[in-house]
């Protein structure tokens, strides 16, 4: 039974031919989040600690790039909201530290909430499709500040909540600190992601994406995996929103707004919908082309430029990539290697 | 009971702002099958034309028309220079696209005009006559009326009796078999987007002076409003576009009045999850519920 099962999703599922080159030797995935571990800690002694924070900063964005490739790329989900879903993390992390300073426990109670808002927001997606749930996921990034000066007792409203933090150890810097638990968190996610996407849960996604009448046939439940997808992808939202919390040691609904939600689309669609490595890039992309806009603005002089800069080279990317190499950064060395191998 | 009636026409004035917006929406959507997320965005920009030009002028009017004309030729632009060449094997393409079309919109806006609310002034009184020491209209809620009626009569002239607006809907329809008899498909499309543009634009326009005023995000919540209206009358419907834009108004209104303004979000969400899990086609879908 498995294996007629196997062979109907094989044929059912053409590999896009996006991030899988065909039948190359893959590293194991817990070898190259090894490589990344030693790398990461390596960059934190040599790096100053303004891009220490940089890097702790990218390892947050890439928690809610990685979860949301394989959603939107593997499972064909677009989901505008998970800007709120980061601020669900965020909130829940910094009222539970609050209360009791325990970063362990924040965390795993961040954890919980967003995979039962994860779960609510998934039961509604699944059975909606393209711009219905985009529109949805819009609808909810859209309620956060509302939600937030509803309910001002517990979220005071726009000025949002600090978070308690006991301070690391006095032998390494907050900035080295912030980075290792990012990218700690970040590795983690990833090498769980990657694991589960490159079972039978990760072809079971495909499958749904290309063709859910055939993945029905191939007896693949289809709601429950487009549900179980909407969580996964929540829990990474929730960590890196958790994240968020613990680097700006504040939350408030400004550092959620829409843009932020746009910026995780472009991020992953810069990258390479549906690649690990391109959530890489995006969330490479996410930290530093803001620096450097902000840096055009300040040589300018013009505050307005500073601010806003950043949004017009994200969309004219955006839109550009869509139409010229709707791949992403993650399929440009095969598509190089494809035209070498043609010209020779 | 006074705070129902007044209530009640606020919200119908609000309503039909909705509507007109959802309408534009609809028009793009019955075209080219793409939800143009982009839609408030490309809102924003006209109203900052005509905000430009009445200040440089101190004509309302001629900004007005200005606006009109700036939404015309950006949907032109948009669907010329971008959206013809999405790769629509994907409903997400389009929505992608649009989204980068959000991007640079309001932050090309923000660089021009900066990231304040700028007050917009109203070309009538937004004070409400009373009749009987009830308040209930003002010179402007008559104007939105007029306006949006008038949008509404003309378009459904132009679908119903012209001879291009048989083609734009043969060009929707069955576009092999229109390019067969001669129709200009492509013509047809760019003309759509065109006219959704303007329609979305006199939308911004009207809606923009009741609230904060313009800034480069300001449409954001009015598009999902506009959009919820949309869904609740069935994407493909422009009769429901309307009827779902008084329903959205008037739940805007009476939430905003009773309970507070910042629970209306929270509204529109609910109405939202509600019919999209009820009722995906719509109160007004003939055909059977479409996948994308």
């Amino acid at each position: 039974m498995t294996n007629v099962q196997t062979k109907a999703n094989a044929t059912a599922v053409p590999d896009a031919g996006l991030n899988v080159p065909k039948r190359r030797r893959r590293l194991h995935p817990a070898l190259v989040i090894a490589a990344g571990a030693v790398l990461v800690v390596a960059l934190t002694y040599v790096l100053p600690p303004f891009r220490n924070y940089q890097l702790a900063t990218t390892g947050a964005y890439l928690c809610v790039t990685a979860g949301l490739t394989v959603l939107t790329g593997l499972n064909g989900q677009l989901s505008l909201g998970h800007g709120a879903l980061m601020a669900t993390g965020a909130y829940t992390l910094a009222l539970t530290q609050n209360k009791w300073v325990n970063l362990p426990l924040s965390f795993a109670v961040a954890i919980l909430v967003t995979t039962a808002a994860g779960a609510v927001i998934g039961l509604a997606a699944a059975r909606l499709r393209g711009p219905y749930l985009a529109g949805l996921t819009l609808a909810v990034a859209i309620v956060v500040p509302s939600v937030t000066s509803t309910f001002d007792e517990t979220f005071n409203s726009d000025q949002g909540l600090s978070v308690i933090l006991n301070p690391p150890p006095e032998t390494i810097p907050m900035e080295r600190w912030q980075a290792w638990l990012c990218w700690g968190a970040a590795l983690v996610v990833v090498l769980l992601l990657a694991l589960l996407i490159r079972g039978r849960f990760g072809r079971d996604l495909r499958a749904v994406r290309d063709d859910e009448t055939a993945a029905k046939l191939a007896g693949i439940n289809i709601a429950r995996t487009q549900v179980l997808a909407f969580v996964v992808s929540a829990v990474c939202a929730g960590v890196s929103g958790a994240l968020f919390a613990v680097l700006a040691q504040s939350v408030s609904p400004g550092a959620f707004p829409l843009t932020l939600s746009l910026f995780l689309v472009m991020a992953i669609v810069i990258g390479g919908l549906g690649s690990l490595f391109g959530a890489l890039w995006g969330a490479v992309l996410l930290v530093v082309l803001p620096t450097l806009a902000q840096s055009v603005g300040e040589q300018t002089g013009s505050q307005q430029l500073e601010g806003n800069l950043a949004l017009v080279v994200f969309g004219v990317v955006l839109v550009v990539v869509m139409l010229a190499a709707p791949g992403g950064l993650a399929s440009i060395p095969s598509r190089i290697s494809r035209l070498i191998r043609r010209n020779r | 009971m006074d705070r129902f009636i007044y209530l009640t026409f606020d919200g119908l004035s609000r309503g039909l702002v909705y509507a007109a917006f959802a309408l534009a929406l609809v028009l793009i959507w019955r075209a080219a099958r793409i939800v143009n997320f982009a839609q408030g965005s490309m809102a924003v920009a006209a109203v900052y034309v005509a905000y430009s030009v009445t200040n440089a002028t101190g004509s309302y009017w001629l900004g007005f028309v200005v606006a009109l004309l700036a939404g015309l030729l950006l949907g032109v632009l948009v669907e010329r220079v971008v959206m013809r060449f999405v790769d629509h094997s994907s409903p997400l393409n389009g929505v992608v696209v649009a989204l980068g079309l959000v991007l640079v919109l309001q932050g090309t806006l923000g660089i021009i005009y900066g990231n304040e609310y700028q007050p917009v002034e109203t070309p009538f009184s937004r004070d409400a006559f009373e009749v009987g020491g009830i308040a209930m209209l003002s010179r402007y809620d008559l104007f939105v009326f007029a306006a949006v009626g008038t949008v509404v009569v003309v378009l459904t002239l132009l679908f119903t009796r012209t001879a291009i607006g048989l083609r734009m809907r043969a060009a929707a329809f069955a576009p092999d078999v229109s390019r067969l008899l001669g129709v200009s498909v492509g013509g047809m499309l760019t003309l759509g987007w065109a006219l959704a543009a303007a329609v979305g634009s006199l939308a911004g326009m009207l809606v923009v002076p009741t609230e904060l005023g313009v800034h480069p995000t300001a449409m954001d919540v009015v598009f999902v409003s506009a959009f919820t209206a949309a869904v609740v009358g069935g994407l493909d419907s422009p009769i429901g576009a309307v009827v779902g834009g008084l329903i959205v108004g008037l739940l805007l209104s009476y939430v905003s009045g009773y309970i507070d303004v910042t629970v209306a979000p929270m509204a529109i969400l609910a109405l939202l999850v509600l019919v999209l899990l009820g009722k995906p086609g719509g109160l007004f879908s003939s055909s059977k519920a479409r996948v994308a």
